[in-house]
């Protein structure tokens, strides 16, 4: 496969956000996911004649914010377009989007790539309506559920700056980071809340021209994404390598194959005849209400990050862990303020805590000051770290004071070298099997003799302790 | 008493006065209908016994003392105004079964007022056209001349009103819809300031333009009916959100000392010279009650017609999008895959001009054609608002005719577009700048056929406008 590695890939992504609000975007309807087909529409969503649209003005707010948080450039006036298709999931024909004037423009977000960090900047950011979707069913044929019909979308389009399948991960993980601490979209995957289009061309290396492109749709996981790039890079500098050229087209990723494949030419692509939605007055933002739109973004992952490897000394790869999602941020950040050991309580929350409150929705069962109370136990040699494990997992389950868990429970780390050293020699005359292979050379089996040892420690005896003692002893056999 | 002679000052009086009950005015009323309206046709379906259903009320109302100006009082609905409950049909085979879950914003006034439908009004299909001959289902003549076309798109909400069928008639105006067939049938028509009443429930033809307006027997009729209709409405977005007041406060104060303008291109090449004649002696009139008469220009004018068949046909083409067969109203019967439905279903539930109209839009707005067509019509739509802006600052309203000629004879002007289109250029401008203008008889020719003059104000300037008119009927 020398000849794939003379080619560079060129993505772009358009990610299509949902909103969180609670109404549709011209409508009042509700926007739940789930719900019975076509309970949840209404003449105006439903496109009937007559009927008109009346902007929800959270939906602008939400998609300022993910430009604020993007570092966009913000349009103190826009206006909404009629993008012209038929299609049976459409009802008005015509989706209400915006054309040449998005809200948010010239933006950019920084991921973690091979190379270190790196920017990929964002084009644009414009609201528009969700279309309904068509069901298929053997007895009736082909019909359409509108409940989606006029949910409030974002569509997040980014720059050409993506070089590979997981810089397009890293990316989409980030913005799907970022998105979520803003608080605008629950970026549900697996319920299409959160999903992109790849626009994927291939080019020699060196060269500064790109190749043609073709665009996957409806990418809705990471595991896709990265699948869909490498099968479509792949197939693209295969056809040009065998003498064929790339046609700008529209590609379906199919799960199933892992496979691309072609679902319009770019000759059959709609002429949409945009043009400026007569219904909808041009959006129109004060200074004031940006400035009161800038105070409700959170603090942000990349400035977390930054923080945490300045005050407390962790690596970026850890920070990167704790600060995708902001509930553990949060949690870590007001732990972390009640320990001498932040470093050590960041190890803790990224192999304990986020796995724990990955089976709970994210809901996390200690309070952050007992977890703190862990980590300084553990950091000051008062416990050993099996025995934080048994606590945490204790209070996860019934959250109370550790130190005083600790007491009561009588976990606390045995360092008293006398004791220790009686059990040692106890192990070590339990073990005469394990002590001559040791004195063979046979390190490893000093392992089980040092497992027996923890044992009747009840796990509470300090491991690099007993560790030290059983070695001097055994050396003093030898 | 001949009931239906009545104008609606006259019979408001007499229903609040107990004179004569709803029921007997609604009675009256169908009586008429069922006399002349099979000669007329100004309607596109009657509905009698919900009318009834609604006098009854009305009369309880007024036996307690209470109701408004409308309350008891007959009226038609422009088939393209939602009424719930009742087909709106937009005198379309698409939508030939269509009954809307909801009513019109105007509807709902009309409802609270208790006015008394008698039923929908014949009109061009979707509103396009300029004679009511584009209506799928009847033609409409004219009571002046039933040989001759009573104007449209609203020409049955006109007729209606000539041939005292209802009280008055609410219409739409998108480029002189209310206008034109108001002068041709010798009423009065008013096309409010874009914004003031609102279009929710009025089936879009051109978004940017479309307007509701009474179609009444004189200017104060009409403005008591627009008392009823404005006001602004949180589920339109381009409605205008202030105090509109009462149009008819200042309706007797008189002309004297207002300023009124003749723009030169609305009395040059092709107007008929008995409607010239008739305009510039109404203007004359208005000059002997005091009114200051000058002549103006507006340059961009010439360009006013084909930015309106642009600007509105590119909005109709994309507003009638929606009619495809898939969830309500026409579809075609047999057809293989989804594009054939589409196909089938538009191809035969569309007549000709609005298929036609659909083409030109659809066109206008490809790509590569948008900037010379689309983009131009908005730039030409600049440059007419400024030049009527520049005219208000000197004059409180334009005088004008509503159209080149006289009402025409049926089927005269049918086999050539164009010239039909032609007859639209002394009203596009208004709609293009969103003004209010008043259409109202001013003469007849020597077949006696109504000449209407047309009074164009500046945004919401209504109530000069109803006090000019009612001074010009009053003289």
């Amino acid at each position: 496969m020398n000849m794939i590695n003379n080619y560079e890939m060129v993505i772009g992504l358009e990610v299509h956000c949902e909103l969180g609000t609670k109404t549709k975007i011209f409508c009042g309807c509700p926007t739940t996911f789930g719900a019975q087909p076509n309970t949840q529409c209404c003449p105006v969503c439903m496109g009937m004649p007559g009927t008109l649209p009346v902007l929800n003005e959270q939906v602008v707010e939400y998609a300022i914010k993910a430009g604020m948080a993007t570092n966009c450039t913000i349009a103190r006036c826009s206006k909404q377009d009629r993008k012209n298709y038929f299609y049976p999931d459409l009802p008005k024909a015509y989706q209400i989007s915006q054309y040449d004037l998005p809200l948010c423009e010239n933006g950019w977000l920084e991921i973690e790539s091979e190379n270190g960090t790196k920017k990929i900047g964002i084009t644009r950011i414009h609201i528009e309506e969700d279309a309904g979707k068509l069901i298929h069913n053997d007895r009736y044929g082909t019909m359409v559920d509108c409940n989606r019909c006029g949910v409030p979308l974002i569509e997040i389009v980014s720059e050409p700056d993506i070089r590979s399948a997981e810089e397009a991960v890293a990316y989409f993980k980030k913005l799907r980071s970022i998105i979520l601490y803003t608080g605008i979209s629950d970026c549900k995957m697996q319920e299409g809340s959160m999903r992109c289009d790849i626009n994927l061309s291939v080019r020699k290396k060196g060269t500064k021209e790109f190749g043609t492109r073709t665009e996957m749709k409806n990418l809705n996981s990471f595991t896709f994404i990265q699948k869909a790039i490498e099968y479509e890079y792949a197939r693209q500098v295969y056809e040009i390598e065998n003498g064929g050229v790339i046609v700008q087209e529209t590609m379906r990723f199919d799960q199933a194959s892992g496979k691309t494949f072609s679902m319009r030419k770019k000759e059959d692509a709609n002429d949409y005849r945009y043009f400026p939605d007569p219904d909808l007055a041009p959006i129109v933002m004060s200074e004031d209400k940006l400035n009161k739109l800038k105070d409700s973004i959170p603090t942000l992952p990349d400035e977390r990050k930054k923080a945490y490897i300045e005050n407390y000394g962790i690596t970026s790869y850890d920070a990167e862990l704790i600060t995708s999602e902001m509930s553990v941020a949060d949690y870590f950040e007001s732990a972390a303020k009640n320990t001498k050991y932040p470093k050590l309580l960041a190890n803790i929350v990224i192999s304990e805590i986020i796995k724990l409150a990955d089976g709970e929705n994210g809901a996390i069962a200690i309070e952050p000051l007992h977890l703190a109370q862990i980590a300084d136990m553990q950091g000051s040699g008062e416990i050993n770290s099996s025995v934080a494990k048994k606590v945490i997992k204790a209070l996860w389950d019934n959250d109370e004071d550790a130190c005083e868990y600790v007491k009561k429970n009588n976990l606390g780390q045995i360092n008293d070298e006398n004791v220790l050293n009686s059990l040692i020699n106890e192990a070590i005359e339990r073990n005469p099997k394990s002590v001559q292979d040791y004195k063979k050379g046979k390190v490893a089996a000093a392992k089980a003799i040092m497992g027996q040892v923890m044992g009747a420690t009840k796990g509470r005896g300090n491991p690099l302790l007993i560790e030290r003692l059983l070695n001097e002893a055994l050396e003093a056999l030898k | 008493m001949n009931i239906t002679e009545l104008s609606l000052a006259e019979l408001s009086e007499k229903l609040h006065g107990k004179e004569l009950s709803s029921v007997e005015a609604t009675k009256a009323y169908f009586e008429k209908i069922n006399a002349v309206d099979g000669e007329i046709g100004a309607y596109i379906r009657l509905t009698e016994s919900v009318a009834l259903q609604q006098a009854e009320n009305a009369d309880k109302i007024l036996a307690e003392g209470k109701g408004t100006a409308l309350t008891g009082v007959p009226y038609g609905i422009k088939d393209n105004i939602c009424t719930k409950g009742s087909i709106t049909s937009c005198a379309s085979k698409m939508l030939e079964n269509f009954n809307p879950p909801y009513d019109a914003f105007v509807t709902t006034k009309m409802n609270a007022e208790n006015a008394v439908m008698l039923g929908k009004m014949n009109m061009d299909e979707f509103a396009m056209g300029s004679t009511t001959e584009n209506s799928a289902f009847k033609v409409t003549k004219n009571p002046y001349d039933i040989t001759r076309v009573p104007g449209g798109s609203s020409g049955g909400s006109a007729a209606a009103v000539a041939a005292k069928e209802a009280v008055f008639t609410l219409g739409s105006d998108t480029g002189g819809s209310i206008r034109q067939p108001a002068a041709f049938c010798g009423v009065v028509g008013l096309k409010p300031t874009y914004g003031t009443v609102s279009r929710n429930g009025l089936v879009a033809f051109a978004s940017s333009l479309d307007q509701i307006g009474p179609v009444a027997r004189n200017v104060e009729d009409a403005a008591v009916v627009l008392n009823s209709i404005a006001g602004h409405d949180s589920l339109d977005s381009t409605s205008v959100n202030r105090i509109y007041g009462d149009f008819t406060a200042e309706m007797k104060n008189g002309v004297k000392g207002m300023k009124a303008a003749l723009p030169k291109e609305y009395f040059g090449e092709g107007i008929n010279p008995e409607v010239r004649a008739a305009v510039i002696n109404a203007a004359n009139e208005f000059e002997k009650m005091g009114v200051e008469i000058q002549e103006v220009s507006i340059p961009a004018m010439e360009y006013a017609l084909p930015a309106y068949y642009v600007i509105s046909s590119c909005e109709a083409s994309s507003n009638l999008a929606r009619f495809d067969g898939v969830r309500y109203g026409y579809r075609a019967e047999n057809y293989a895959d989804m594009d054939e439905l589409y196909k089938k279903t538009r191809s035969e539930g569309f007549g000709k001009e609005v298929k036609r109209r659909i083409m030109l839009g659809s066109f206008a707005l490809s790509a590569g054609y948008y900037d010379a067509y689309y983009k131009k019509a908005l730039q030409v739509r600049t440059l007419i608002i400024n030049g009527f802006n520049s005219i208000f600052e000197n004059n409180d309203f334009i005088i004008s005719p509503v159209a080149p000629t006289v009402a025409y004879k049926i089927g005269e002007k049918t086999a050539s577009p164009v010239e039909m289109y032609l007859g639209d250029i002394y009203t596009v401008p208004v709609n293009i700048a969103g003004l209010p203008a008043i259409s109202m008889p001013c003469g007849a020719d020597k077949d006696g056929m109504p000449i209407g003059m047309q009074l164009i104000g500046k945004a919401f300037s209504e109530s000069t406008l109803i006090r000019a008119g009612w001074a010009f009927e009053n003289r």
